[in-house]
């Protein structure tokens, strides 16, 4: 495998916060262990189910090393929206089970993932209060929104570390200090900064994270969600079964699955400060070129606090959609993938202040670590083409 | 070392292999509307054409998880809510677990649940679950879900159905079995770990989900799909090994064993052909299974499932096989088993037995 070429990024491949390939590394260490080592790491009885079971804690450990946490802190999901639904319906549920009846209230932002938001809104028929909290026009958290918010008794709050569409960081250290002085749960989406971000879940003093495969190049299908041990975060499990995850968490291992993230947790241990800084440059190289090109383009949410890989870019003329069909070599985004199948404007760029004619013209653009010089330059003519009107030129051959 | 421990997981297949590298070539979100996206849909809906096509369902009705457990748990989640539910005596924990305050069914001592009790079950209340495995994964007894199906519809009742352990050892239609629900994992045919699929009926729309958001199949169950495991899955769907020779060798492992004093655990029911509990008077499950691993044979006491704690099986103990139903291993030979493999298992399991069991004081001593 690692001897093969490196695969041209055909089409041109500018939507990493979606989903990113899958490392060749990561796959190069992922595909034996579902080849020769197919045992189930839950049979420590025998020595294949021991082997698949050490792999799994070795891969436990570098997601851990990466977040700051121990590796009894995590537990293994099928990706960040079942780690955002066992965190947010589970801490409720533990709470109405076992205890604390007089926080009902549960605190999330208006820009949060779909699966956050739906989650906390399903509560409300289970007896909570869900509160949905503005963000300015930078996209970020107000410390003293927040700090309002928790006036009232409150259960959990969730906000995410870094946004999917817009790319920016919440002050996550200082809104979880906020939620603890208020002696309320705190959760963080991290689908979108690890690897991206340096990230410290111990010494931010969260109790919940989530994590997802797919978006550290990664394979799909595989996350973790961190628990705090000391003091112990309490959730109850979504479903149950063969008590795997110590219970939080049942089904069998995807071993293999896990072998992969870990390995791209440790990748991006490794590599995020050279991608870091690679990628702000070509991200920064675009921005300057769209600049020039096209005068009246705007960047949506905060510049300052904002991840290396994203541009949410306003356009002032052309629709977003038209756009897109213009450039059938490039591959950038309305929004969300979840909802970009969807004609409803972003209700992220609503949040921020954007009218919908505006959002309607809005194209998300993610940065990567398989990005070229190239690809960046294609970028820039194409979406120039496309918002005069013409047919971006076909990609050259490689 | 000779895996005979297929019902935990089956060796993947080099089908499998193949469909998942080429599916990890493909970047894109299968909900990405762009050319990458639609790549990745491409990959996703082919794979749950021939899945469907394969089981029984119509596409739409396959809803992808992340296994059979989670496909089990959304199914008495969904399908269970504001009806009565009972399940099987010999359920997987998965649906145990889904359903801790369910009736439970009775079985007989082959494990074959009793039809007559779910009926007078059924009659004597309102609108019902019933959750029964087609395949049971320690013993491998068949259940008599097209009879049980017919009652469940001439009661009004819903009855889903676990066939994480019959798909891919034979041929498994949801429409032909009259069901409403099977559960399915792509590891226990040879596929990948970490994903599988509840399939359901056409007449069941409204789905509510377990994992919530995001809007992904069909409102069913948010998250980005595992698409190069579902690549995996679908490459393995249809193919199953030649019974009569796993049927065969399973005979041979049988007899070995009953020659050096163990008892077949449900022998006489319909049962599948690779597996057999089997049970050692006097000898702890789990000193059986360490014994047999020192020799070099991997098999199992009862379910994979239990975080390497060997219990009583719940499964033998419902067929009321008393204290032998901590005493029983399960042999489960893969798709891929060799003669070798069988030959290890009788000289393995001969000094097994030679060193463990009880000693017999001789008649005439």
């Amino acid at each position: 495998m690692t001897d093969s070429p490196p695969r041209p990024n055909r089409p041109v491949y500018l939507d990493n916060q979606a989903t990113t390939r899958c490392d060749p590394r990561v796959v190069a260490v992922m595909l034996p262990w579902f080849t020769e080592q197919y045992g189930n790491p839950h049979s420590v009885e025998h020595v294949m189910g021991r082997t698949a079971e050490a792999a799994v804690e070795t891969a436990r450990g570098h997601v851990a090393a990466l977040l700051g946490a121990d590796p009894r802190e995590i537990v293994f999901t099928s990706g960040a929206t079942e780690s955002n639904n066992i965190a947010i319906k589970g801490a409720a549920r533990f709470a109405a089970k076992y205890g604390d009846n007089e926080r009902r209230r549960i605190v999330t932002v208006a820009t949060e993932h779909k699966c956050v938001l739906e989650s906390v809104a399903d509560l409300k028929d289970e007896g909570f209060e869900p509160v949905f909290l503005p963000v300015g026009a930078d996209g970020l958290l107000d410390l003293d929104v927040l700090r309002d918010a928790l006036t009232v008794p409150t259960l959990l709050v969730s906000v995410m570390a870094v946004n999917n569409e817009i790319g920016v960081i919440q002050d996550i250290p200082g809104l979880a200090a906020i939620a603890k002085e208020a002696g309320t749960l705190f959760h963080t989406d991290i689908a979108q900064a690890v690897g991206k971000i340096p990230v410290d879940l111990t010494g931010w003093r969260v109790d919940l994270a989530s994590v997802s495969g797919h978006k550290i190049y990664g394979p799909k299908g595989v996350g973790a969600l961190f628990v705090r041990r000391r003091p112990r975060a309490r959730v109850l499990p979504l479903f149950s079964g063969g008590g795997q995850e110590r219970g939080l968490r049942s089904g069998t291992l995807p071993a293999p699955l896990i072998v992969g993230l870990g390995e791209a947790c440790r990748l991006a241990g490794e590599d995020m400060a050279d991608d870091t800084a690679r990628i702000a440059g070509l991200r920064d190289g675009l921005l300057e070129r769209l600049l020039g090109l096209i005068p009246g383009i705007a960047v949506n949410g905060s510049v300052a606090h904002r991840i290396a890989g994203n541009l949410n870019v306003t356009f002032p003329e052309s629709s977003a959609l038209e756009m897109l069909e213009r450039m059938p070599d490039l591959c950038v985004s309305t929004g969300s993938a979840c909802s970009s199948a969807e004609v409803e404007p972003s209700y992220v760029l609503r949040a921020l202040g954007l009218s919908d004619a505006a959002a309607g013209r809005t194209l998300r653009i993610g940065i990567g670590r398989f990005t070229s010089p190239a690809d960046i330059d294609y970028a820039a003519s194409a979406l120039a083409a496309a918002h005069s009107g013409h047919h971006a030129a076909p990609l050259p051959e490689a | 070392m000779h895996y005979l421990d297929a019902n935990a997981s089956e060796p993947l297949r080099p089908e499998a292999k193949a469909a998942m590298a080429a599916a990890f070539e493909i970047t894109g979100n299968p909900s990405s509307v762009h050319a990458a996206g639609r790549a990745a849909r491409r990959v996703l809906e082919d794979a749950r054409e021939k899945i469907a096509a394969c089981f029984g369902a119509r596409d739409q009705d396959v809803v992808f998880t992340s296994g059979g457990t989670e496909a089990d748990a959304l199914a008495v989640h969904a399908l269970g809510a504001a009806r009565r539910v009972t399940i099987g005596a010999t359920e997987h924990d998965a649906i145990r677990a889904a359903a801790p305050s369910a009736a439970i069914l009775p079985v007989d001592r082959q494990g074959v649940a009793d039809l007559d009790a779910l009926r007078s079950w059924l009659s004597a209340g309102p609108p019902a679950l019933v959750c029964l495995m087609l395949a049971n994964n320690e013993t491998g007894t068949i259940q008599p879900i097209g009879e049980a199906a017919a009652l469940c519809r001439a009661h009004g009742a819903l009855l889903h159905v676990d066939a994480v352990q019959a798909a891919g050892r034979f041929p498994v239609s949801l429409a032909a079995l009259g069901c409403h629900a099977i559960a399915l994992s792509a590891h226990k045919l040879g596929g990948p770990k970490g994903v599988g699929a509840l399939l359901l009926t056409p007449e069941l729309t409204g789905i509510a989900p377990l994992i919530a958001g995001g809007g992904q199949e069909r409102g069913r169950r948010g998250g980005t799909p595992a698409l190069a495991a579902i690549a995996g899955f679908a490459a393995v769907t249809g193919l199953s090994a030649a019974q009569s020779r796993l049927a065969a060798l399973r005979d041979r492992v049988e007899a070995a064993a009953v020659q050096h004093g163990a008892i077949v655990c449900g022998g006489q029911a319909p049962r599948l052909a690779n597996t057999t509990a089997l049970a050692l008077p006097g000898v702890r499950a789990d000193a059986q299974v360490i014994g047999m691993d020192l020799e070099g044979v991997a098999v199992s006491a009862g379910a994979a499932c239990s975080s390497g704690k060997v219990q009583t099986s719940h499964v033998l103990t419902a067929m009321g096989l008393g204290s032998l139903a901590g005493q029983a291993i399960r042999v489960s030979l893969p798709w891929n088993v060799t003669e070798d493999a069988i030959d290890a298992f009788e000289a393995a399991y001969a000094r097994m037995a030679a060193r463990l069991r009880p000693a017999l004081v001789p008649a005439d001593a």
